[in-house]
């Protein structure tokens, strides 16, 4: 990190295309979404304003969809209406009822009950009552809902670009994946600038006087539909077949730019995240996908990788990586870490992977298996003579071998174990070490060189497709800059690939990186 | 005019209103009187159907109230709130237009009428740009007196129309009220539980308890000839003002000595004992007055009212 980083409103200016469009795509779901929470919201409020005893079963239901996690709700989401827009705006309507349906049934409960009586007793019919009375005078209150929802719809709406939804989450998780601060920045300030303006704009909306209101009343949906519109622009697609990429692919050298750069690979490419990445390609909503070549979906949903002819992907060796701090602090530690290297090959940790990924065995069991298998495994001590605390990233495999180390080290020490897994990326995970929150994770050498050292590109292309120096290099880097160790390899090499269904792949006589390149110039 | 035929209402298994009948003639003022619970709003709002009654039926100009269409019946009965229920988000000239709005009457037709009403009821021409909420109480409820009389309605049906408004204001109000000429023509059913109130407006005043109608009557028959001892109970407390309230120097003529001073002011007969002791109260000496056209007036002060008075109350009691 030593040559001069480009700024923030570089970033931002460069990629100014990208921002743009992505912020369109955050407004249209926000807003398309937002138009059917209140096309399906104002009316159930205003039918449960008129029956009152549902009223407790429809806001328990409406609450209870809003508890439900964000991602689990877009990972349900995707078997019944696959991925991109159409999932994506469905949970943000769902987020977005709760507040709109409570609100619109308080506002008319709230009106005085003469007022509604007077009205009644004029001579108005019940319709006349609802568009004359009860909704002008509960329209600051169901404007106070809309306002929460559209808050809440833009913070929600960074998570659609996991299901290839687009919208400024693509800055803000690439941006985290890819330990660059600017992308984070360039997403993030623009999600939270939306939210403070759209809701200055319903603040001023409403505490408008009333009368000019009404007019406003017929000019809200056509805002919102043109908003919205942003989104459904058609869009040019470029290709017979879709890819579908992580955020942090997108950005890597070792990635989409490699990919274009290299091959000249054209594609059209969504963004999404590679929890769902799998299951969408197996479902055929994508055709390719930027896989790992160790995850164990690749057998479990039948995929096949493509062969990388010229070698843009750079060998992805695992390691434990240790602060020297804690090495002084835990004599023990290096020797019991060191255990497992060489013990796993590629193929026993696809088999692994599979085991968890799609047996759903968990971590735990898996690893005391093969513990058991290699004759590693022994019980605890129980031992009380400090804390060691375990790092993994937000996949399968990091989980497996945070659970092997955590055995090996009970077994082995008097040490006791806290482990921190599920930490959200590469950035995350790294920031943890270098902060004393973690004593070790595992990463990848690939992982070292590209995205934390990055450096000069001639240096890594030199070095990329050889293991043995690429592990060199990232070992005396990090003890020079970081103060952190890398221990022996485990034996594995889990590296970047692309991957297809094997059935396409035969139908399509697509095998290689180079061939499908040709494919698609073809068709 | 109106008229309820054994009409019952209840609400969760109590009985509000228990085989209630009665009659009101075109033009009648009929007040219903009683505590509070005693079942006269909900025998008010069974006239424009704001409630449908259980049993019994409701009868107006001859046809049945419940085989019409409720809105159409509702724009043609005036409704006037204890508080007013004046829309909010109206103007006080929108609350006003919101009959003839609904009648499809024409623009000009609506505002001509909304201007006359206001300058009957004292509001000043500016407020019809104002909101409810600018104006003070007894403002207010002249807005809902304008909106409820705006379609000149045959029927007005009023609860406890000055209820909310201070004492000060609920007199002044009242006066004004009685002395409107829109409303001389109108059948009126109005609901109060304030008893001075329905002495000083009533043609007929309906006495409600528990449900059911214990006497309906002019005034002086439920302070003459109480049906019951509830109603002399009702009345007991103030019951010297309400006979001084409805009698009147007509009803004194024959207790009154023959004497003509020419320094008399002259007043009508109509005047009732109040107003009279009111009229002395304030300065006067003597008021004079004639029995009809014919008859030669009498001049009286203060002296000979209460003489008059007193010799009039125990012949009265006691035919």
């Amino acid at each position: 990190m030593n040559e001069p980083q480009q700024n923030l409103w570089q970033f931002m200016s460069g990629e100014s295309d990208k921002l743009l469009n992505q912020t369109f795509q955050h407004l249209g779901l926000t807003f398309i979404s937002l138009f059917l929470a209140v096309a399906v919201g104002l009316p159930l409020g205003i039918f449960i304003a008129r029956k009152r005893k549902l009223s407790g079963s429809v806001l328990a239901v409406a609450g209870v969809l809003q508890t439900i996690p964000s991602i689990a709700l877009l990972g349900f989401m995707i078997p019944i209406l696959g991925i991109g827009a159409k999932p994506a705006i469905v949970a943000l309507l769902i987020y977005a009822l709760l507040p709109i349906i409570r609100n619109t049934y308080t506002g008319i409960v709230g009106i005085s009950a003469e007022v509604k009586e007077a009205a009644i007793a004029m001579g108005m019919s019940k319709m006349q009552v609802l568009f004359k009375v009860e909704l002008p005078l509960a329209m600051p209150v169901i404007l106070a809902g809309v306002r929460t929802a559209t808050v809440i719809n833009v913070g929600v709406a960074t998570l659609a670009s996991y299901i290839a939804a687009g919208g400024l989450g693509e800055f803000i998780f690439g941006g985290i994946s890819l330990n660059n601060t600017n992308m984070i920045l360039a997403g993030a300030i623009p999600a939270a600038l939306l939210a403070i303006i759209l809701d200055a704009i319903l603040a001023a909306i409403q505490k408008m006087n009333v009368k000019k209101f009404r007019k406003m009343l017929y000019i809200f949906p056509i805002i919102f539909l043109v908003l919205g519109g942003f989104y459904l622009l058609p869009k040019a697609y470029g290709s017979s077949l879709t890819a579908g990429f992580t955020p942090e692919f997108m950005g890597r050298q070792d990635g989409d730019l490699g990919l274009k750069s290299v091959y000249g690979l054209k594609i059209h490419t969504i963004v999404i995240s590679d929890a769902v990445m799998y299951q969408a390609a197996y479902e055929k909503e994508l055709d390719i996908i930027s896989g790992y070549s160790t995850d164990g979906r690749l057998k479990a949903f039948k995929l096949t990788i493509l062969k990388d002819d010229k070698g843009i992907f750079p060998p992805y060796y695992a390691a434990p990586i240790v602060r020297q701090a804690s090495l002084k602090q835990f004599p023990e530690l290096e020797g019991v870490l060191n255990l497992l290297s060489g013990k796993i090959t590629d193929s026993i940790m696809t088999e692994l992977n599979y085991r968890t990924d799609y047996l759903h065995q968990t971590p735990e069991r898996v690893a005391k298996d093969f513990l058991i298998g290699c004759g590693l495994y022994k019980s605890a001590r129980g031992g009380k003579k400090g804390v060691i605390r375990i790092g993994s990233k937000i996949f399968g495999e990091q989980y497996i071998l945070a659970e092997m180390y955590r055995m090996l080290i009970q077994g082995n020490t008097d040490y006791e174990v806290a482990t921190k897994t599920g930490l959200g990326g590469t950035k995350i995970c790294f920031d943890a070490l270098m902060n004393d929150q973690i004593d070790f994770y595992p990463e990848y050498t690939g992982t070292g060189l590209l995205v934390l050292l990055k450096p000069d590109p001639r240096v890594s292309k030199k070095m990329a497709h050889d293991r043995d120096s690429t592990y060199q290099y990232v070992s005396r880097q990090f003890s020079q800059k970081f103060n952190i160790k890398w221990l022996k390899p485990i034996g594995f090499n889990n590296s970047y690939a692309l991957m297809m269904r094997q059935k396409q792949s035969k139908d399509l006589d697509v095998y290689s990186i180079t061939t499908l390149q040709k494919y698609l110039d073809k068709n | 005019m109106i008229k309820l035929e054994k009409v019952s209402k209840s609400f969760h298994d109590t009985l509000a209103v228990k085989t209630v009948s009665f009659e009101v003639k075109e033009g009648e003022n009929l007040i219903l009187l009683g505590t509070s619970g005693c079942g006269k709003t909900t025998t008010l709002k069974m006239i424009n159907r704001l409630i449908t009654p259980d049993a019994g039926e409701v009868i107006i100009n001859g046809k049945n109230i419940a085989q019409e269409n409720p809105e159409l019946l509702r724009r043609g009965i005036g409704y006037v709130m204890q508080n007013n229920g004046l829309f909010p988000h109206y103007t006080v000239g929108e609350n006003i237009a919101i009959v003839p709005q609904l009648l499809k009457w024409d623009q000009k037709k609506t505002f001509d009428r909304t201007k006359e009403l206001m300058a009957k009821l004292h509001l000043p021409d500016e407020y019809i740009n104002m909101f409810p909420h600018e104006l003070s109480g007894g403002q207010q409820q002249r807005v809902g007196l304008a909106r409820a009389l705006v379609a000149d309605p045959a029927v007005l049906l009023m609860d406890e129309p000055f209820g909310a408004l201070d004492n000060v204001t609920r007199a002044s109000i009242r006066k004004e009220f009685k002395g409107l000429e829109e409303l001389k023509r109108k059948t009126i059913v109005m609901v109060t539980h304030d008893i001075q109130e329905a002495f000083e407006l009533a043609d007929r005043i309906c006495l409600m308890d528990k449900g059911e109608i214990i006497q309906i009557g002019t005034t002086k028959e439920l302070l003459y000839q109480p049906s019951s001892d509830f109603v002399i109970k009702f009345m007991e407390s103030e019951r010297l003002s309400l006979e001084f309230r409805v009698t009147t120097l007509y009803d004194l003529w024959h207790d009154l000595p023959e004497k003509n001073s020419s320094n008399a002011i002259l007043v009508s007969s109509d005047l009732s004992v109040w107003d009279a002791l009111n009229c002395f109260r304030s300065g006067v000496q003597e008021i004079a007055f004639s029995k009809d056209e014919t008859a030669e007036g009498r001049s009286i002060d203060i002296n000979d009212l209460t003489l008059a008075f007193n010799r009039y109350q125990i012949r009265y009691q006691h035919e």
